[in-house]
């Protein structure tokens, strides 16, 4: 296969898009605000990607801190192997989520984050309990390492696939009983609903944005890889620029460059250059591997595949599904935020998102990577490969990995079978019958 | 042992080895249109199913007995082996006694296992019950109040006539009962283990999963007469231990005989928790709904699968310990099992400062193989006592 399939081109200093440097200057810049917190006398929340308040911590003056991304940060500067090992010394068990152990075996080290500046302790946990059951035990953890207080959001689960009344009312109640006394008392400051109000038209006008770039991949040939340059489009609207000018700005500079690339005819922009055929389609579930995330993408473009759909990139948020956060409507809509994440979607909703992205985005295929961490994702995952093929006729691949444990990625045997998928996917194309 | 106590525990064994679930079937057929809904382990109201007119049924997987020839293709090898097991039953037509499935809210496993259920079975009744993990009664006692409205219409719904408060209160009280004797049956065993071992109370409990509540409680109480009488009972030089982290997946019964005939008496444990999550009595008087939501924010049992909003970790384990005199404490917990192994830590820490000994190790329901549990176990009640002559 490899030698049939088109190679990128060499990359060069003009690879570097303005959004890639933008948005490096951004992270940069928040790191190093937290690093300067306790000096600086700023108020540090620790919270999670899924169901994230960023609008709401930002309206007091608060800087987030996202454990995931600094476990993904670390997977993919190689340091989380060391960080597991350090938490396992310390009891953690091996079958547990790496992110967890990356997280506290990076505390038991010192706390240095991914850019290498020292990370402030928590003022407060703000534990949103988000389609992971994970992320309770997570926090619990860490309140007992730093001894600091937790405000829990509990966002009941949409088994369903239908937000009901009565779970918007159970958030609302929440915040204002829960979260907010708390982020008052952390930060020193009043609830400002005006100023929340005017940070979620930002994050509206953002998301606008997020959306039109995600959706440019139903063109063919796709401008965009939506998962492994995908993670990079949702990173500052997952993180810590949801609400700010700065992540209004990035996504209007991304969405310009996208726009440029379609006028052009070119594809995915990827560590090598333009990606410049597309031979294959494909839709993704599951997160990326991050300890060899490069070395993965390279399996995929190297063969001329473009995942042109990800559900992994609506974990903070499924906005393509029409979600906007509403400032008319503040505490309501981040309820509604909170409920519409993808992993606190019941199995047979996600089945029809995915099943909608393999029309929708004219997939030739779909992949799904398993991931040993995270039982949210992957439960489930192998009565999906059967439906969804069922239901769509298209073929889907399965593979299995981890976050950022390096003992969980068979680089040779992932590549086998990806290499063994797109040629079943060629065969499907030249009628034959496997 | 005595041909009664032997035939005792022999009928409740039988009824947990019956993966055909005869004893449900003969209760649905002993009359027109009875119903039966299954739930997965932890907390489910039964009340409110049995003020329905309708069995509750524990479902907690099949243990080492059945082979498993369909479930393991659902899921990947590193999830544990309750949901195998359960899917397993499914497929193979045992559970289509059962007119409805709920799956409380114990972690993501169980969480969508609820979803491949409604793939798998679309014709049946599926509930995902999310209980709060917030317990306070402005919040989490109003959403849970209508959560459980949801499921009253539900249940009466299934079983063609609506719950009446009076039905909810009558089962409110027979529950009562039913939790109060199983107390009883921890107490007696905290106070002499050699004559109410746990390989012989556990296999009694777990009939409760099967069981009309009115029967479980004659049974344990019949148990609770019988065991007394055997004059053969006699402590032996064993160390008192608490069992931690068997609350969904179960351990197979030769684990606990294990653990028995290493040197360990088990003074109190965590098995089948869900029956005696209530930790007291639920009142029977006033609006019987609104008793079930406060029953559930301010007598909830402490475990893994649960929010605990003080940040006192461990707590309850501690006053276990002290209460029943145990000498250590033992986490035996599910391999892959997020939400025991991620507790695990913190109640380590806890027992550290405590100066409470502990050991661990991992089982699945179908662990055939008990030699180094033997070991382990054996040389952490010699190690007790040693430390304890010292």
């Amino acid at each position: 296969m490899t030698a049939a399939s088109p190679s990128p081109r060499v990359p060069t200093e003009g690879d570097k898009e303005p959004s890639m440097l933008l948005q490096k200057q951004m992270i940069a810049g928040h790191y190093t605000a937290l690093s300067r917190a306790p000096q600086e006398g700023r108020k540090v929340v620790y919270t999670f990607v899924p169901g994230n308040l960023t609008e709401l911590l930002r309206s007091f003056d608060l800087l987030p801190v996202l454990p995931e991304i600094n476990a993904l940060q670390s997977g993919m500067r190689k340091l989380s192997g060391d960080y597991i090992a350090e938490a396992e010394k310390h009891g953690h068990s091996e079958d547990v989520c790496t992110y967890v152990k990356c997280d506290i075996g990076m505390l038991k080290k010192g706390n240095i984050g991914p850019t290498g500046e020292r990370l402030p302790p928590p003022d407060l946990l703000l534990l949103s309990y988000t389609g992971c059951f994970t992320f309770m035990k997570w926090f619990e953890l860490l309140r007992q390492e730093y001894d600091c207080p937790v405000a829990m959001l509990h966002v009941p689960y949409q088994s369903e696939g239908r937000i009901l009344p009565y779970h918007v009312e159970y958030i609302v109640q929440q915040l204002r009983t829960e979260v907010i006394p708390k982020l008052e008392q952390v930060s020193g400051r009043r609830y400002d609903e005006d100023r929340l109000r005017d940070m979620l038209r930002l994050s509206a006008q953002a998301e606008d944005d997020l959306v039109w770039v995600l959706e440019s991949a139903k063109h063919v040939p796709s401008p965009i890889d939506a998962y492994f340059g995908g993670v990079y489009y949702i990173g500052p609207m997952f993180t810590a620029f949801r609400g700010t000018a700065e992540g209004v700005s990035y996504y209007r500079v991304l969405r310009e460059e996208v726009e440029g690339r379609l006028r052009e005819g070119l594809g995915p922009l990827t560590p090598e250059g333009s990606q410049e055929k597309e031979r294959y389609r494909l839709v993704m579930e599951g997160p990326p591997n991050w300890t060899s995330f490069r070395e993965f993408w390279k399996m995929f473009y190297d063969e001329g595949a473009v995942i042109v759909a990800s559900s992994y990139t609506k974990v903070g948020g499924l906005y393509d599904g029409g979600f906007r956060h509403d400032p008319q409507r503040p505490l309501e809509t981040l309820a509604e935020y909170c409920l519409g994440c993808y992993t606190n979607l019941g199995l047979p909703t996600r089945l029809a998102l995915l099943e909608r992205y393999i029309r929708e985005y004219r997939a030739d295929g779909f992949m799904i990577n398993s991931i040993k961490s995270c039982n949210s994702f992957s439960v489930g995952q192998l009565l999906i490969l059967r439906q969804l093929e069922q239901r769509t006729g298209v073929p889907g691949g399965f593979i299995e990995s981890d976050l950022v444990d390096p003992r969980y990625f068979s680089a040779a045997n992932i590549k086998n079978r990806i290499e063994s998928y797109l040629q079943m996917l060629d065969q499907k194309r030249a009628g034959v019958n496997a | 042992m005595s041909p009664e106590l032997t035939n005792l525990i022999t009928h409740a064994q039988e009824l947990n080895d019956d993966f055909d679930m005869t004893a449900v079937r003969t209760w649905k057929q002993a009359e027109s249109g009875r119903k039966a809904i299954g739930h997965m382990p932890m907390y489910v109201p039964r009340e409110l199913i049995h003020a329905a007119g309708i069995l509750p049924v524990g479902i907690v997987g099949a243990g080492e007995r059945l082979e498993i020839i369909r479930g393991d293709a659902y899921f990947q090898s590193y999830i544990c082996h309750i949901p195998r097991s359960t899917i397993e039953l499914a497929l193979s037509r045992r559970l289509d006694v059962l007119d409805g499935m709920l799956f409380p809210s114990i972690c993501d496993v169980i969480r969508n296992l609820s979803g491949m259920w409604a793939m798998l079975f679309p014709e049946r009744y599926v509930r995902y019950v999310d209980l709060p993990q917030n317990f306070e009664p402005g919040a989490g006692g109003i959403y849970w109040r209508r959560e459980l409205e949801i499921l009253r219409e539900d249940f009466g719904r299934l079983s063609g006539r609506p719950i009446e408060d009076a039905a909810l209160r009558n089962s409110i009280a027979v529950y009562n009962e039913n939790r109060s004797t199983i107390r009883e049956l921890y107490r007696a065993r905290s106070r002499q283990p050699w004559v109410y071992p746990t390989s012989e109370v556990y296999v009694l409990l777990r009939a409760g999963n099967l069981l009309p509540p009115e029967d479980h409680t004659a049974l344990l109480r019949e148990y609770l007469h019988l065991a007394p009488l055997e004059t053969d009972r006699r402590d032996r030089d064993q160390s008192r231990v608490v069992l931690v982290g068997m609350f969904c997946e179960q351990p197979p019964l030769g684990l606990l005989l294990t653990l028995e005939r290493a040197g360990c008496w088990v003074v109190d444990d965590d098995l089948l928790l869900g029956l005696r999550w209530i930790l007291g009595d639920i009142l029977c008087a006033g609006d019987p709904l609104q008793a079930l939501v406060e029953a559930f924010l301010t007598q909830s049992a402490e475990t893994a699968a649960r929010y605990l909003p003080n940040g006192q970790h461990g707590l309850a384990l501690v006053d276990s310990v002290r209460r029943n005199r145990a000498e250590g404490v033992i986490f035996c917990s599910p391999s892959f099992c997020d939400p025991a192994l991620l507790e695990q830590p913190m109640l380590m820490t806890r027992l550290d400062r405590e100066g409470i000994p502990h050991t661990q190790f991992k089982y699945s329901e179908d662990t055939g193989q008990f030699a180094v549990i033997r070991e382990q176990a054996g040389t952490f009640s010699d190690s007790i006592r040693l430390w304890s002559q010292a």
